[in-house]
């Protein structure tokens, strides 16, 4: 009796979280396509009533997202190998693994604030560049735990057999073993590159918003997590419109990595 | 990806970098290496001191009062954590509430009923619930969610409950749909999955032996999971909902769209509350630079730093080694 009653809600419990899954991507779906159109990847953003569309927000989150990603992934590429081919028990590596657990779930918003106070603040300017540094402390740490996670998975043998050929550890560690856990690692860098392009919050004292093109790191930088936050409270209905459009696009753009990201796992794992 | 060290443990055979003799190019490659780690340290060295730096002024200024006063005023320059704080904990509160028995009853029908090509499914769906963005938790929150607080959950409970003692201060108010409950409900969507991962992975690693030999004993599937199972994963269990609560405290889009920004405290879980989170969003931007208002924000972000800095810490030590 209590196990009927246990698996019963076993499945709707189940059932309760798909549904809510579903919900979620149909609101998206349905509210997103009516407000999709070419104008929306074509036309910048602008006042209400005036047909505007996302494309700056769409490129400024492209830059913004890429260019904080090329600066989080050798670092966390770095800090992953540390952290698996340096003294991994050492009491540093041990504090420097604690602390990138830590800035991985730091609230995002905390983020903002800090690079809003080295790298705004100083220099009376928001900026897209500012941006894109507080969407790297994001990435940064989800690309250390799978590197130092898929380099661990690199049998020792592979090591030894490196070293036994006379090649210096610098050399097995970049030739072999990276090579080895390139998939993975790849991974890890899709997954933090999914994370970092729905942020929102930590780019709002950083790189504040744009409404005209702005292409220049130097300056505020449009992007679409803080259009669709601009647009979705306003009371004007084409603007809640262009704010489902781009909740929809940031979504499938963000699922779609993932699942890719997947792929990749897969594939490694054969 | 992998929520809990996995690999971590078990590769102590690797040999390191340093033990084994070495030339210029590994020298030079260890420091790079070394370097990229400590600029790991340094960005949370430098968010927790900048925090304290910068909130010291509104620390030093109101003292003790600046926790526990509920007054957020910025014409008379009065500023105080309580309200903000208590709408933090009670939403994140209200999200564990929820968040916990669906997490454990859908883990607990993946792991242990569903089909093997079902459950695989399911589990993927889940993880892509975990992926999606938070503002579009907080989108979805406000044009689905509030309406539907407003227009049925509330009238019912209202109707229902506003003579019964106790509850009805819980249910009072208008009908906005702002609130913590709404903040509640969006928290637990965003923290479920993760929890559902976790309790999946530590039920996983219970040991298959202990698990067939009550099985051999005629116990049925829930038998198993709650005399077996379940104690025997508990402090990972425990460590999954930490882990959950530390992400719903400082979650920003999701609950600002939801939680209606009122600095006020009070029962009503139907009444607009604040965040800290959602209060640094929505003030930091009219703060002057160096005024007490900036300060006092600071320091309300220094405070969540704490809280998500104890919560992780207690995780983190409960998780530890838990999948071998």
């Amino acid at each position: 009796m209590a196990d009927r009653f246990a698996t019963l809600l076993g499945i709707s419990a189940t059932v309760s979280l798909i549904t809510v899954l579903v919900s979620i991507l149909w609101t998206l779906l349905k509210n997103g396509l009516a407000g999709m159109s070419l104008a929306t990847f074509l036309v910048p953003m602008g006042p209400p009533g005036h047909h505007s569309g996302l494309a700056n927000a769409i490129i400024g989150s492209l830059i913004q997202t890429f260019v904080g990603l090329l600066m989080a992934t050798p670092i966390g590429l770095g800090c992953g190998i540390y952290l698996s081919e340096c003294r991994s028990s050492g009491r540093l590596a041990f504090t420097v693994r604690f602390v990138s657990d830590v800035l991985l779930s730091a609230p995002s918003i905390l983020i903002g604030l800090f690079v809003y106070l080295i790298l705004v603040a100083p220099f009376h300017r928001f900026s897209g560049f500012a941006g894109s540094v507080a969407l790297a402390i994001l990435a940064v740490p989800i690309i250390v735990r799978t590197t130092e996670d898929m380099l661990r998975l690199v049998p020792v043998a592979m090591r030894e057999a490196g070293s036994a050929l006379g090649a210096t550890r610098w050399r097995v560690v970049l030739l072999l073993c990276l090579r080895a856990a390139a998939p993975g690692v790849l991974t890890g860098i899709l997954l933090a590159l999914a994370r970092v392009s729905g942020e929102t919050a930590p780019l709002l004292f950083t790189s504040l918003g744009n409404q005209n093109w702005s292409f220049s790191l130097d300056r505020p930088m449009a992007s679409l997590p803080l259009a669709i936050y601009q647009y979705a409270g306003a009371s004007y209905e084409d603007w809640v419109r262009l704010a489902w459009a781009g909740a929809l696009i940031v979504t499938i753009g963000v699922l779609g990595i993932n699942i890719i990201a997947r792929f990749c796992i897969r594939d490694s794992g054969r | 990806m992998a929520l809990i060290p996995d690999a971590r443990d078990v590769g102590r055979s690797i040999p390191q970098i340093g033990e084994t003799p070495f030339w210029k190019g590994d020298r030079l490659f260890r420091g790079v290496a070394c370097l990229c780690a400590l600029i790991v340290l340094l960005a949370l060295g430098g968010l927790v001191v900048s925090m304290g730096v910068g909130g010291f002024a509104a620390f030093r200024h109101f003292g003790l009062d600046f926790i526990i006063s509920n007054v957020w005023n910025p014409v008379t320059q009065q500023y105080g954590a309580l309200a903000p704080v208590f709408g933090t904990v009670a939403s994140t509160f209200i999200a564990v509430l929820f968040a916990v028995p669906i997490a454990f009853g859908t883990a607990f029908w993946l792991t242990f009923i569903a089909p093997r090509v079902v459950s695989a499914a399911f589990a993927s769906a889940i993880q892509l619930l975990a992926a999606v963005p938070s503002i579009i938790f907080g989108m979805w929150g406000f044009f689905v969610i509030v309406p539907f607080m407003a227009r049925h959950v509330q009238p019912f409970l209202h109707h229902h409950f506003r003579h019964t003692p106790f509850i009805q201060d819980l249910v009072s108010g208008p009908a906005y749909g702002l609130g913590l409950m709404s903040a509640g409900i969006v928290l637990a969507i965003m923290i479920t999955p993760l929890m559902t991962a976790i309790m999946c992975d530590v039920f996983k690693v219970a040991p298959t032996m202990l698990r067939e030999s009550a099985f051999g004993l005629g116990a049925n599937k829930w038998e198993v999971m709650r005399r077996i199972v379940a104690p025997w994963a508990r402090t990972g269990i425990i460590g999954g909902i930490v882990l959950g609560t530390g992400r719903a405290l400082g979650e920003t889009m999701a609950v600002t769209f939801v939680i209606g920004n009122v600095n006020i405290m009070g029962w009503s879980l139907f009444s607009p509350r604040n965040s800290v989170a959602s209060l640094i969003a929505l003030e930091f931007p009219e703060s002057a630079a160096g005024s007490l208002k900036l300060s006092s924000l600071l320091a309300l972000g220094f405070i969540l730093m704490v809280l998500s800095f104890v919560t992780l810490g207690a995780a983190r030590w409960l998780l530890r080694g838990k999948q071998a």
